[in-house]
């Protein structure tokens, strides 16, 4: 048998997670297709600070919590050592995260499982000397490939982090295998590209697909990516059989560039890569070969990300029917911050949006005669949000925002219940009959003397 | 030359770091490429999205797969976590520019045309 890294076999590396939040079902795909390492990409900057709002609120929380459901779908291939799982679910906490990774063991009596956790990349406590906020909530440098690797060569089963590089967590187990040189610029540069390409999960196999979306075989069942990396650092991208979902020059091209800048500089903790020089050749049946890229040192410095409280906001709702609905939902949001402004609330910032019109669009909407001026949209929801640094004066704007109801414009109405899905208890009502005198027979008048 | 709306001739895709979007515009073709590549201008850019981007605009060129990129300063109502937008990540940012009208030599404007989604009603 062959083991990763040997001549002539590529190191097969599974994208099992894009972000908090995404689909576990195809995980399961993925390890049954067979994946050296299983790596699942938690973060972004928005779920550090969804993190930290969590961690204020109990100080044993902040890193990722569905990690459980990861470890326990990858747990029949990690204790065999057909996968390794790598991971930077930990957010701001890896230590907790290791915590609940060995309770969830315990828990199902599992033994043997290597779990190493990585810590370092919080920097608050440094806060002053780095001439960072004293409020900060968070603060993290952005840590490489490094101490992955360093955590595989000790022969780690799972690797739990904080805050790495999205792409770092895929370039480790690559040099763990191939063995590339920490100076070996094009190859880290490859393992770059590979891991860029694989971090988005179903962004690179036809999700956000810009072109012919609708054409996207069978999204229910979309299969995350697989990244075949040879030793030279050639990937062919592609993902498990009978899956959903497309892997093509197109859907593999749009997600090279995604969130990068200077795409001649992409800038990662081990490795400068440039992706101007990337070759995609569409092989057919879901695989698009990736070579070429290039690289230079690594920067200097790690990137940091730091958060600090900004205060307050609220926000509200309202959709209008026609005729009129344009001019009926800008109305109800000037009553509405009108009245605000009329009880003097502190109020720092709104925002209004017509959705219907250019809630998105902005000023990108051509609002001339021509277009959208001459046209009555069929509906209109006018949304009007709030910022203010005292958290009881959002509060009082959003009490006070009832009596839109029943005097503000006409055709007032909702758009829908809870807003992210969250359940909400619906209630049956339904009228009824009962005779007279029985009810009448259980009315009672007490009087106590006080 | 004829003019041509941005959504006939490019796909694009957004993303964000802190305040800033980043957007790329993808043609079909070397000779697409090279017509965006001459109309589609960081000034063009920054003027399309009016109010919606307060920063600079840079562009960048990805020959290799005939794409142009742009970044967007100040450009997410102060980025994700404390916007006030409902896009606080400019995730139809790309779209957005696919909104842009621009002049095109008569061979690109003879293959151009991407398809639109048939709606399902």
């Amino acid at each position: 048998m062959t083991e990763p890294g040997d001549a002539g076999r590529p190191v097969r590396l599974g994208g099992g997670q894009g972000f908090y939040g995404d689909g576990h079902e195809p995980v399961a795909a993925l390890l049954e297709a067979g994946v050296d390492y299983l790596v699942c990409e938690a973060l972004a900057e928005l779920t550090l600070a969804i993190l930290a709002k969590d961690r204020l609120r109990d100080e044993a929380l902040g890193y990722t919590r569905d990690l459980p459901r990861y470890v326990a779908a990858a747990a029949p291939y990690l204790l065999d050592g057909r996968t390794r799982l790598i991971t930077n679910a930990g957010g701001i906490n890896p230590v907790a995260a290791g915590r609940a990774i060995a309770g969830l063991a315990k828990e199902a009596g599992v033994s043997g499982l290597r779990v190493a956790t990585v810590v370092g990349d919080d920097v608050r406590p440094r806060a002053a000397e780095l001439g960072l906020p004293d409020d900060a909530l968070f603060a993290n440098a952005y840590l490489g490939a490094r101490p992955i690797v360093e955590a595989l060569a000790a022969g780690a089963d799972v690797v739990v982090t904080g805050r790495v590089a999205d792409a770092s967590l895929f370039l480790a187990p690559l040099v763990h295998e191939h063995g590339w040189a920490w100076d070996d610029w094009d190859r880290l540069a490859a393992g770059v590209t590979a891991g860029h390409l694989l971090e988005c999960s179903g962004q690179v196999t036809g999700g956000n697909y810009s072109g012919a979306w609708w054409e996207n075989p069978d999204p229910l069942h979309i299969g995350f990516p697989i990244g075949e990396v040879a030793a030279d650092g050639t990937m062919v991208l592609t993902k498990p059989e009978g899956t959903g979902g497309m892997v093509t020059f197109d859907t593999v091209r749009e997600q090279l560039l995604y969130e990068v800048h200077d795409p001649a500089r992409y800038l990662n903790p081990d490795v400068v890569a440039d992706f101007t020089t990337v070759r995609l050749d569409d092989l057919g049946d879901d695989r698009v070969r990736v070579s070429g890229a290039t690289g230079g040192p690594a920067p200097h410095t790690y990137k940091g990300l730091v958060c600090t409280p900004a205060g307050w906001a609220g926000e509200v709702r309202f959709g209008y029917s026609w005729p009129d609905a344009e001019a009926k939902a800008r109305a109800a949001l000037g009553f509405v911050r009108g009245r605000a402004e009329a009880a003097g609330l502190a109020v720092d910032e709104w925002h209004e949006e017509y959705f219907g019109v250019n809630a998105y669009g902005g000023d990108t909407v051509d609002l001339g005669p021509r277009a959208v001026g001459d046209l009555e949209p069929p509906e209109v929801i006018g949304r009007l949000a709030w910022r203010a640094a005292d958290r009881d004066v959002v509060a009082a704007v959003a009490r006070d925002v009832g009596v839109l109801g029943l005097s503000g414009p006409p055709t007032i109405t909702g758009t829908g219940r809870a807003r992210d899905g969250k359940p909400t208890q619906l209630l049956s009502v339904e009228p009824f009959f009962v005779d007279r005198s029985s009810v009448d027979a259980g009315v009672r008048v007490d009087l106590q003397a006080l | 030359m004829p003019r041509i709306q941005l959504r006939d001739l490019c796909g694009a895709r957004s993303g964000d770091k802190g305040d800033i979007s980043d957007v790329s515009l993808f043609a079909d073709d070397a000779a697409a490429y090279e017509a965006i590549r001459a109309e589609v201008t960081a000034e063009r850019v920054r003027e399309h999205f009016g109010t919606l981007v307060q920063g600079p605009v840079e562009r960048y060129e990805a020959p290799n797969v005939w794409a142009l990129k742009f970044v967007l300063h100040d450009a997410l109502g102060g980025g994700a976590p404390r916007s006030l937008r409902a896009d606080n990540l400019g995730k139809t940012f790309g779209a957005n520019l696919l909104r842009l009208w621009i002049d095109v030599p008569d061979d690109v404007a003879a293959g151009a045309g991407r398809r639109k989604a048939p709606v399902p009603r």
